[in-house]
C-alpha cells in the first residue's frame, strides 16, 4: 500500500481498502525503520494520528475533502507549521514553534492531508547536498537499494562499508525527496530557488516539480531569495504531482507577488501524440563534468521523443555560463537582507551575552549561523555596500533579464518545452562529496537548474534510469510560464515510455547494533 | 558639566542675536566675528508625519495611540520568519482585490493629497526599498521605504514669517519640497538605564508615515518653525496627519550647515530628538551658532548625528550614530511598484474605489490654510496674522460647529473700522503721556511706538498699527 500512487490510495481510501488511521500508522511505523535516513526532523505523530481519525470520520460520512484527504504528507521544514517546531536546520531557530501555517501548509490541511511531519534540509535551504544542517546529513535511500548494492559495494558486506558508502540525497529539500522515496509519505514540500527541489528528486528518483514564480504562495515560506524562491512539490509520478498542484496553485492575497489570475486544477491528460510538439535541447546544458552517463541517457530521451514523431532541435541559451556568478550575487544580498531579522530579539536563540545589545546581535548571530550562512550574508553585504551596488547588485540584476530573454526568444521560436539533464552526475557518496566546501559544491550542482528560478520559469525533473552504479539519474523539462499543465502532460508522456524502476528497499534496524533484515515485500 | 553649560549660554546668545539679524535683514547672512568673512547658515528638515489611518502600512494591525505594550503587532510586524507584506485584515469583509491590495489604500491616498497640497508631482509609478539597519525597535532588520523613486516630488511650501518680532509685518518665505515617501515607522525602545535594559514595544512598528524632505532653503530656526507649524497645519486640513508632535505623530529633523558667501555648502550635521517646534528653533539656531564657533575658531565641523537636549539647550553628539551608516538599499523584492492613476490613465473598467485617482483626489481637496487665511482677510477685513490665529483656533473648535464669523464676532477680534472711534482712543492715550509726546516732539521718534503699543493695548490688537501711526503722527503734528 504504501508503495502506491498518491491517486491509488486516494482511490482505496475512497473505496475503504485503508483506513487513514492505518495509513498514518504505517507510515509512521516506516518512519521510525528509516530513521537511520535521517529525512524527518520533527515527527508530529499525535496530531497526525488525530488529523487521520478526522479523516476517517469523513469517510465513514462520505464526505471525504478531496483526493488529499488522509493521505501522509511531509514538508520541508523551512515552511512554517502552527505547533510544530520550525527550525530551518539552524540553531537559530531550533525549539521556534510557529504561530501559524504557510498557506501552502494551511492548503494541504484544508484539503484532509495528514502532516506527518518536518523534513531535513540543508541550514537555511542553503546548499545542494542536504548535509549542512545542524541536525546531520540526510542519507539518500537508495543507498540501502538492492540496485545500489549489487552495483557498488564491495563484496565485504559488512556495515562499516556500507556506513561509509551511503550517497547523498542532493539539496536543499534532502529530506522530503528522501521522504518520498522511501514510500513513508506521498507527497512532499520542498522549496526551489537554485534547483533545491529538482536536483534530490534527480539523486533520490523521484518527481520534483518546480511551478512557475508567483503561482504558488510564498506566505509561510521562510525565505531564501524573496524573487526566486517557489514551493516545489515531490511525489513518485507526475499525476501526483499534478494532484498536489492543484491544491496549492493559485492567488494568495497574503503574497503579492502571486497571480491574480484564477488557477483552474486540472487532470493530465494521456498523450499519445507527440508529433505536434517542438523539444527544445539547449547545448550549453552540455555542461562542463556532466557525466557521460547521463549525456548519453540525455541523448537517448531525445531520440525518443524524435522517434514518437515530434521535432526535436538544438537551441542555444547563450547567457547560461553568467548565470553562476549572476545567481551568486543576487542570492547573497536577497539572503544578507533576509536574515538581518535574526537579531536573537524577539525568537529564535539569543546569545547569553550581554554587554551590549551589538555585541549580543553579533554573539547571536555567530552562534545561531552556520559558515555557509554567514558566508552569504557577508558576501551580500559587500554586494550591497553603496560603492558596489551599481557594479554588482544592477549588473547581475540586468544580466538575469538577459538569461531570462534566452528562454523567450527560444519558446518565441517556436520551441515547446525543453530537455535537458537536472544533475552533472547521479548522487556521491557522503564521504566524497564533503571533501569539497559548500559554495563549490553548489556553483557545480546548480548550473543545470538555477537558470529557471532566474527566469520564474516551470521546471520538472522525471526520474529516467539508473546509473552503473545503480543509482537514480534524472533529466528536466523546462516549459514556458504558468504553461504547467503542457508541461506536465509532456513529463507524464515521458514518464511512461522510461518506466523508472521501483526502489528495492533493504530496511536494516540499526538501533541498539541489532539487525533485523526486512524484505521489501512488507510494503506493500 | 557645569563649563560646558558656561560654554553653551554663551553660544545661546550669540544665538539669539544672529537670529534676530536673521530676520531683521530677512536675509541669510550672519555676520561673522568682528574682522572675518560672514556665514549663510544654510537649514533642511527631514520630517516624518505618521499618516492618520486606521491600520498600519503593510498589515491589517490595528493603528492606535497608547495602546498597552506589544498589543497591536501582527506576525508581519514582529518580523516572523516567513512573513511577506499584505495589507489583508483577516475580518475584513470588503477584500480590496486589487492594485493597492497589498498595500494600505487610505495611507497611499494621504501620500498623495499631501503631495498635491505641497506642489508636487505626483509619480504615478513608484517602488519600495529595504533600508538596512540594525536596531532593537526595528524587527526586521530593515525598513521598507521609497527610496529609488518615491510617491512625490518636486514641490513647494510658502509659509509667512513675522519680521522683528513685531506682528507688524509679515514676508512670505518658500521653502521646496524635494520629495515625499511612503514608508513604515519603527517601534519605540524605552531604555532603562538603572536595570541596564531597554524595552521594546512594536505596537508602532509598521504604521504607515509620510517623509518630507524640504531642501535646504531656510537659514535659520524661526523659518524651520513656521515652514513645520505650516505644514502642520495643511496636514491637520487634509486629514492625512494629526501631526502632533508631543504624540510623535510628527518627528523633525534638521539639518544644519554654515559656509561663506559664495563657497560651497560646508558640512552639514544632522540633529534629531527635537520634540516641540518651539524646540526645533532653538535646536537650529543653536547648532548654526555652535557650528560658525568652531570654524571661526580654526576647527572642523563633523558630517554626524547629533541630538538636541532640551535641559541644556545644546546638542550633543549622538553615541549611537558615530561613524556613517551604509544603509545597503536594496529594492523590496515583496512588493510590486505602486501604480496610480488619474483620468487620462484609468482603464475604462475601473472606477474611482477600485484603483487610486490621483484627479478624483486633487478634486476633493479642501481649502488649504494658505487659501482660507487669504479668504478670512478679504471678507472679514483683519490682519493677516489674526488669520494665523483664527485657523489654529478653527481647528480646535473643529467639531462644535461654529464658524470662523461666529468665533470673530465671540472673541471681538475684528478690526475696528470706525475711524472715529480710534482717533479718539489715539487721543486718549496721547493726552495720558505726557513725557513721550514731549519726547516724539522733541524729535525721538522711537517713542512714537510705545505710543502705538498702548493704542494696541487699549484696543486689545484690534487696530491696524499703520493706521494708528498715521493718526498718531497726524495728532502730534497739529
Amino acid at each position: 500500500m504504501l508503495r502506491a500512487s498518491l491517486r491509488e490510495v486516494s482511490a482505496a481510501l475512497k473505496e475503504g481498502r485503508v483506513t487513514p488511521t492505518e495509513l498514518c500508522q504505517k507510515c509512521l511505523s516506516l518512519i521510525k525503520s528509516t530513521k537511520f535516513l535521517n529525512a524527518y526532523i520533527t515527527v508530529a505523530e499525535e496530531t497526525a494520528l488525530k488529523q487521520a481519525e478526522e479523516s476517517e470520520k469523513r469517510y465513514g460520512r462520505g464526505q471525504p475533502l478531496g483526493v488529499l484527504d488522509g493521505i501522509p504528507v511531509a514538508v520541508k521544514d523551512n515552511f512554517n507549521a502552527a505547533g510544530i517546531e520550525t527550525t530551518c536546520a539552524s540553531k537559530m531557530l531550533k525549539g521556534y514553534i510557529s504561530p501559524y501555517n504557510a498557506t501552502v501548509v494551511q492548503k494541504l490541511l484544508d484539503q484532509g492531508a495528514v502532516l506527518l511531519g518536518k523534513t531535513n534540509l540543508d541550514e537555511f535551504a542553503m546548499g545542494s547536498g542536504s548535509t549542512d544542517g545542524i541536525f546531520g546529513p540526510v542519507r539518500n535511500p537508495w543507498s540501502y537499494s538492492r540496485q545500489y548494492k549489487e552495483k557498488s559495494v564491495p563484496k565485504s558486506h559488512s556495515q562499516e562499508d556500507e556506513e561509509s558508502n551511503w550517497v547523498i540525497t542532493g539539496g536543499s529539500s534532502g529530506g522530503s525527496a528522501a521522504a518520498v522515496s522511501s514510500f513513508t509519505c506521498f507527497a512532499a514540500l520542498g522549496s526551489d530557488t537554485g534547483g533545491s527541489t529538482r536536483n534530490p528528486a534527480a539523486h533520490c528518483g523521484v518527481v520534483g516539480l518546480k511551478p512557475t514564480y508567483g503561482l504558488i504562495s510564498r506566505h509561510g515560506l521562510i525565505p531564501l531569495v524573496n524573487s526566486m524562491d517557489v514551493p516545489g512539490i515531490l511525489t513518485r509520478c507526475v499525476d501526483d504531482a499534478a494532484v498536489v498542484l492543484g491544491t496549492l496553485a493559485g492567488h494568495d492575497p497574503k503574497d503579492s507577488t502571486t497571480i491574480q489570475d484564477n488557477f483552474k486544477p486540472f487532470d493530465l491528460p494521456n498523450l499519445t501524440d507527440v508529433s505536434k510538439l517542438s523539444i527544445g535541447i539547449p547545448k550549453e546544458y552540455h555542461a562542463p563534468g556532466l557525466s557521460s552517463e547521463i549525456l548519453s541517457l540525455w541523448s537517448k530521451a531525445a531520440d525518443l521523443f524524435k522517434n514518437a514523431g515530434a521535432k526535436v532541435i538544438e537551441v542555444s541559451l547563450p547567457h547560461t555560463r553568467y548565470s553562476i556568478v549572476c545567481y551568486h550575487v543576487l542570492c547573497t544580498a536577497e539572503v544578507a537582507s533576509n536574515m538581518a531579522r535574526f537579531d536573537g530579539l524577539e525568537y529564535g536563540h539569543r546569545s547569553d551575552m550581554n554587554k551590549s545589545t551589538e555585541s549580543m546581535y553579533a554573539a547571536t548571530r555567530r552562534e545561531g549561523f552556520n559558515d555557509v550562512v554567514r558566508g552569504r550574508i557577508l558576501s551580500g553585504n559587500y554586494f550591497l555596500l553603496k560603492q558596489n551596488y551599481e557594479n554588482y547588485f544592477i549588473k547581475a540584476q540586468k544580466v538575469r533579464r538577459l538569461i531570462a530573454n534566452d528562454f523567450v526568444k527560444v519558446f518565441g521560436s517556436g520551441v515547446d518545452i525543453l530537455l535537458t539533464p537536472t544533475t552533472l552526475s547521479d548522487a556521491v557518496p557522503y564521504m566524497e562529496f564533503i571533501k569539497e566546501d559548500n559554495r563549490t559544491r553548489s556553483a557545480q550542482d546548480d548550473i543545470l537548474t538555477q537558470a529557471a528560478n532566474m527566469a520564474g520559469l516551470p521546471a520538472i525533473n522525471v526520474p529516467t534510469g539508473l546509473s552503473e552504479r545503480g543509482l537514480p539519474v534524472g533529466l528536466q523539462f523546462i516549459g514556458q510560464s504558468f504553461q504547467e499543465k503542457q508541461l506536465l502532460t509532456v513529463a507524464k508522456w515521458f514518464e511512461k515510455q522510461v518506466k523508472f524502476p521501483m526502489i528495492q528497499l533493504e530496511v536494516k534496524r540499526h538501533d541498539h547494533g541489532a539487525f533485523q533484515h526486512q524484505k521489501s515485500a512488507s510494503f506493500s | 558639566m557645569a563649563a560646558a553649560a558656561r560654554g553653551y549660554s554663551g553660544v545661546w546668545r550669540r544665538a539669539w542675536q544672529r537670529a534676530v539679524a536673521c530676520n531683521a535683514r530677512g536675509g541669510a547672512v550672519l555676520a561673522g566675528k568682528s574682522g572675518l568673512a560672514p556665514w549663510v547658515p544654510v537649514v533642511g528638515l527631514e520630517i516624518h508625519a505618521q499618516i492618520s489611518s486606521n491600520s498600519k502600512l503593510f498589515s491589517g494591525s490595528q493603528v492606535q495611540f497608547a495602546a498597552p505594550p506589544n498589543s497591536l503587532v501582527s506576525f508581519f510586524d514582529a518580523s516572523l520568519p516567513g512573513t511577506l507584506p499584505s495589507h489583508q485584515n483577516g475580518s475584513s469583509a470588503v477584500v480590496q482585490k486589487l492594485l493597492t491590495g497589498v498595500l494600505n489604500r487610505r495611507c497611499v491616498e494621504a501620500a498623495v493629497m499631501t503631495g498635491l497640497a505641497l506642489n508636487c508631482s505626483i509619480n504615478k509609478k513608484s517602488l519600495f526599498d529595504r533600508k538596512h539597519y540594525f536596531y532593537a525597535d526595528l524587527p526586521a532588520g530593515y525598513q521598507i521605504t521609497q527610496q529609488r523613486v518615491p510617491i512625490a516630488v518636486n514641490g513647494s511650501l510658502s509659509y509667512s514669517l513675522c519680521i522683528d518680532n513685531k506682528m507688524s509685518q509679515m514676508v512670505t518665505k518658500t521653502v521646496r519640497i524635494k520629495q515625499i515617501q511612503l514608508e513604515q515607522d519603527s517601534g519605540k525602545s524605552l531604555h532603562d538605564d538603572t536595570r541596564s535594559q531597554t524595552l521594546v514595544d512594536l505596537n508602532r512598528a509598521g504604521v504607515g508615515l509620510m517623509e518630507v524632505v524640504m531642501e535646504p532653503d531656510m537659514c535659520c530656526g524661526e523659518e524651520a518653525a513656521a515652514a513645520v507649524r505650516e505644514l502642520q497645519l495643511i496636514l491637520q486640513t487634509l486629514g492625512s496627519s494629526q501631526a502632533v508632535m508631543a504624540e510623535g505623530q510628527l518627528r523633525v529633523d534638521a539639518n544644519v550647515s554654515v559656509h561663506h558667501p559664495g563657497e560651497h555648502y560646508g558640512v552639514r550635521t544632522e540633529v534629531k530628538n527635537i520634540n516641540s517646534i518651539r524646540f526645533l528653533a532653538k535646536a537650529v539656531d543653536y547648532e548654526i551658532e555652535r557650528q560658525i564657533e568652531e570654524l571661526e575658531n580654526g576647527g572642523t565641523i563633523l558630517n554626524e548625528t547629533r541630538a538636541f537636549d532640551s535641559k541644556l539647550g545644546c546638542t550633543v553628539p549622538m553615541r549611537d550614530k558615530e561613524g556613517k551608516q551604509d544603509y545597503r538599499f536594496m529594492p523590496e523584492p515583496n512588493l510590486p511598484p505602486l501604480i496610480l492613476y488619474d483620468a487620462k490613465s484609468l482603464p475604462a473598467n475601473m472606477n474611482h474605489q477600485q484603483v487610486v485617482n490621483i484627479d478624483w483626489i486633487h478634486e476633493r481637496l479642501p481649502d488649504l490654510p494658505s487659501v482660507k487665511r487669504a479668504k478670512l482677510v478679504e471678507q472679514y477685513g483683519i490682519l493677516p496674522e489674526h488669520s494665523f490665529t483664527l485657523l489654529v483656533l478653527a481647528e480646535l473648535w473643529k467639531g462644535e460647529g461654529k464658524t470662523p464669523l461666529e468665533i470673530v464676532k465671540e472673541k471681538k477680534l475684528e478690526l475696528i473700522q470706525d475711524q472715529k472711534e480710534l482717533e479718539q482712543i489715539c487721543q486718549a492715550v496721547i493726552d495720558g503721556q505726557e513725557n513721550e509726546v514731549m519726547a516724539i516732539k522733541a524729535g525721538n521718534r522711537k517713542v512714537l511706538n510705545k505710543l502705538i503699543g498702548l493704542v494696541q493695548r487699549e484696543t486689545q490688537g484690534r487696530s491696524n498699527p499703520v493706521l494708528v501711526k498715521q493718526l498718531l503722527e497726524k495728532k502730534l503734528s497739529e
